[in-house]
């Protein structure tokens, strides 16, 4: 059992293999997995900038953009983050009051995120509308609008995630929020019949979804993009809302600990350049927040274009999150 | 007196070096996070806590009884036949569940009970139109029988396979009926190993967390576990997630408190230590055979079909999968590091209450013989994104936080690993001890020697099998990966769910598929045939 136990702090110490410090400067991002992931942007993207920066990016990447807030939070002053890139609108707010970023003071041009958003402090670099995602061979009528879903058949379901654990959950909240107003619990009780689960995080519920226990899931407008380019069938399609889509707009910014402050507004500016941004649609399979060198791919095209875009100020959200979850609880739980 | 002077001093300074450690562990980590500043000072015990405490206990008590009540009969009828194709099999596939992430799992389930699931077409076959549904408390029930009905029949075979194979000679000859043979031979034997079972299962269900919400269909069905996690992340408040961890160790440790009530030593009866020949089992092949067959298909089935979907896989593609290699080669290694952790502070968690029941020790030994059983088994209360967040925040004043997650990961791993390591380890030594305890200090074969020679051969198969468990357990667990996300750590579970953000349900199935078979290849020495004829005790 000795030799089993040596041989194994062995080859964990094997695992501990980290690349060995280069004498160039290097750029830390602090990001999401599925960014840096091998499928993600993150290796083209590296590629790229250290290219032109003569440097090297350094990705940490946790499980997703609210773990990403949490260890900042925890790391406080001491993070070795440059730049924080994942965060979502919502989440601005908090990240502000842990006075660990600062004005990134660009002006970058030719920004296409709908809905105007614009701040001193995050720059966008991609945006997705939420959408129901239906099953055309389950479902041959699709709900045209909020109001249909929520009033349609409760024998056809959906599967939508928690908003106490999940950011697209959150969304669903908000969208529901910003349509219905000070009858959102209401129209959750009505919609309550039609949701079959809810899920910890997105990962269940299109889990759920592509099983067919569902004929329809809270996702993005872009999710029939990855079906028709990397499995080419059409079988998946987003329902366009007539009252308008609430939108994720996923956003970086710089720290205020960082070392090198010039090369991670560098880094920002070619995050909203074409380069960067060409990268974003087929690997993050969200829209590109701006220009991208060649025009989007033809799925992409196709793709439902919300009319609307809902979004909610972060101050108003972190203000009323608690208490718009519980409201949520009360009518979910409801008998 | 069962142990010598100097294995009694070995084991007071064992047993402390295993409870300090685990306190410490597990004790400056909430230490760190009730400190941290960051409190909301919302009211810990609101109305929505008590909910959620409420359904906690209920389906984690129903899912418990459900799981012991099934697993009886199971048991019985695998304990009586002992040779048909196929039972190693049986045997071996009640570790798989416990290596499947629980993602996996629920899709597993999902596959066979879910509106579009086997068994709805089969009652569509059967002309009903309306599909039986799951999300609600019947799914929540359902997966954690799948989870635990295995594991709980693995226990009480093993308990059966250690009843003198003499008392099956007698209870022929005598002409006994199953009714007297189940109140007479088999019940004591299953009573006296119940309390421990039943509490790791409802520990096991009282911190489900991904089942809960995924098949309960809303929010009505939450645990303690999901507010504690929401605590930490969305409201990043870690008083309140420590505070509600221990609301959920008091209110689960009261329960299993009562559940131990409920126990009682059985005598040890003496053995010469003859192959296990059951008399009994030809008159019952029908109905066993029944029994066993539902029990498997009710496990199989789920891991059919994660079977079935996994081969839809790029195999191919896998194979060349630089990422999934080191993903493998780093689950591998921390899951044998920490099943050989969690086997080396299992042994004093499992002698020194020995030590102390037999009256040589002095006060330390009582008060560690109650007190490390007891930390032993309540460590599964205490949610692995705690401690870790903790640790989190002690070592990143030590430089680069993620050369410390392997570390902080193989520990924990090891920890939660703990209370079935024990579980399969304490019943067997018990009566090894019985057995050979004394002779062998007679003989004065003591320490090493008499570990090698006594222990070790005949306590083989439940130390394999309490490896095998452990191993399981550390590959099928997300855990604190996802607090350190270093570049470059990766396990198995950790790219299983990285796939599927990222669409690729195909890998991630396929990832899964791996999973399975290597929890099947870990029970593969513990379950192997004895060359010489089987001994009773020696099999788990």
């Amino acid at each position: 059992m000795r030799t089993a136990f040596l041989s194994s702090i062995a080859a964990l110490a094997v695992s501990l293999a980290f690349p060995a410090f280069a004498q160039e400067k290097t750029l830390t991002v602090y990001t999401y997995e599925s960014f840096v992931s091998e499928w993600g942007p993150g290796p083209k993207v590296k590629e790229a900038f250290e290219k032109s920066c003569g440097c090297k990016v350094e990705w940490v990447g946790v499980a997703d953009g609210v773990e990403l807030l949490t260890r900042l939070k925890l790391e406080g002053e001491g993070t070795k983050a440059d730049l924080v890139l994942g965060l979502d609108t919502n989440l601005i707010t908090e990240a502000k009051a842990t006075g660990l970023f600062e004005p990134h003071g660009l002006k970058p041009e030719g920004l296409t995120v709908p809905g105007g958003f614009s701040d001193d402090t995050f720059l966008p670099y991609d945006y997705g509308h939420f959408a129901v995602v239906y099953d055309t061979e389950a479902l041959k009528t699709p709900p045209a609008s909020l109001k249909d879903l929520v009033e349609g058949d409760p024998s056809q379901k959906i599967v939508i995630e928690d908003p106490r654990t999940s950011t697209p959950g959150l969304g669903l909240l908000l969208w529901v929020k910003s349509v219905y107003g000070d009858k959102s619990a209401e129209a959750w009780a009505k919609l309550k019949d039609r949701v079959l689960t809810v899920t910890p995080g997105w990962s269940e519920a299109y889990g759920l979804f592509t099983k067919g226990e569902a004929p329809m899931v809270l996702s993005y407008t872009t999710s029939p993009a990855y079906h028709v380019i990397a499995e080419n069938t059409e079988r998946y399609k987003a329902a366009a809302f007539s009252e308008g889509h609430y939108i994720q707009i996923e956003v970086a910014g710089l720290t205020r600990t960082s070392h090198d402050k010039d090369l991670a507004r560098q880094f920002l500016t070619f995050m909203t350049g074409p380069d960067f941004q060409s990268i974003i649609p087929e690997t993050n399979w969200m829209m590109p927040a701006a220009k991208t060198r060649d025009p989007l791919p033809a799925a992409f095209d196709a793709l439902v274009k919300p009319e609307k875009t809902f979004l909610m100020s972060s101050d108003e959200v972190a203000a009323n999150r608690k208490a718009w979850i519980d409201e949520w609880l009360g009518a979910m739980s409801a008998k | 007196m069962i142990f010598a002077r100097a294995e009694r001093r070995t084991l007071d300074i064992a047993g402390g070096l295993a409870l300090g450690g685990v306190l410490v562990f597990v004790g400056a980590a909430t230490a760190v996070l009730l400190a941290h500043a960051g409190s909301s000072g919302a009211p810990l015990f609101d109305a929505y806590i008590g909910r959620v405490a409420r359904f906690t206990l209920v389906q984690a008590a129903l899912s418990t009884l459900l799981s012991i009540v099934l697993a009886i009969p199971v048991a019985r009828a695998l304990a009586r036949q002992r040779t048909f194709p196929g039972r190693v099999w049986i045997i071996r596939l009640s570790v798989v569940p416990l290596g499947l992430p629980a993602l996996v799992a629920a899709l597993g389930v999902v596959e066979i009970w879910g509106r579009q699931g086997v068994v709805n077409d089969l009652l569509r076959l059967a002309g009903l139109q309306n599909p039986v549904s799951v999300y609600g408390l019947a799914g929540i029930l359902i997966a954690h029988v799948f989870f635990n009905l295995p594991l709980a029949a693995r226990f009480m075979l093993a308990a059966l396979d250690r009843i003198p194979p003499e008392y099956w000679l007698s209870s022929a000859n005598l002409g006994m009926g199953s009714g007297a043979v189940f109140r007479l031979i088999e019940w004591p034997v299953i009573r006296r190993v119940l309390p421990g079972i039943a509490g790791l299962v409802f520990m096991l269900c009282a911190t489900s967390f991904t089942i809960v919400l995924t098949l309960g269909g809303g929010p009505a069905a939450t645990t303690i576990e999901v507010a504690i996690y929401q605590a930490l992340r969305f409201d990043f408040d870690p008083q309140r997630a420590v505070l509600l961890a221990f609301l959920q160790i008091a209110v689960t440790a009261a329960l299993l408190w009562l559940i131990s009530l409920f126990g009682r030593l059985p005598e040890e009866g003496m053995t010469a230590g003859r192959a296990i020949r059951r008399f009994d089992g030809c008159c019952r092949r029908v109905s066993d055979g029944v029994v066993i067959l539902f029990f498997t298909l009710f496990t199989a089935a789920p891991l059919a079909a994660t079977l079935i979907s996994g081969l839809a896989a790029d195999f191919g593609k896998l194979a060349a999968d630089a990422q999934l290699h080191r993903a493998l080669a780093t689950s591998l290694a921390i899951s044998l590091a920490s099943a050989t952790l969690s086997l080396t502070i299992a042994l004093p968690v499992v002698l020194v209450p020995r030590l102390a029941e037999s009256g040589d020790g002095g006060v330390a030994t009582r008060l560690m013989g109650r007190a490390l059983p007891a930390v032993g088994s309540l460590i599964l209360l205490v949610p692995p994104v705690v401690v870790a967040t903790g640790w989190f925040l002690m070592l990143r004043s030590f430089g680069e936080t993620g050369r410390f997650a392997p570390f902080v990961v193989t520990v924990l791993n090891a920890l939660m690993a703990l209370p079935f390591v024990t579980r399969v380890l304490e019943p067997a030594y018990r009566t090894h001890l019985s057995r050979t305890a004394r002779l062998a200090l007679s003989l004065g074969v003591t320490g090493w020697r008499r570990f090698l020679r006594i222990d070790w051969p005949a306590l083989k198969k439940p130390f394999l099998t309490a490896f095998a468990f452990a191993m399981a357990l550390s590959l099928g667990d997300l855990g604190a990966v996802a607090i350190f996300g270093a570049d470059g750590f990766v396990t198995l579970p950790w790219l299983l769910y990285s796939r599927m953000a990222s669409y690729r349900t195909a890998d991630a199935a396929g990832i899964a598929l791996i999973l399975g078979v290597l929890c099947l290849l870990l029970t593969l020495p513990s379950t192997a045939p004895d060359r010489q004829t089987e001994r009773p005790g020696s099999d788990a």
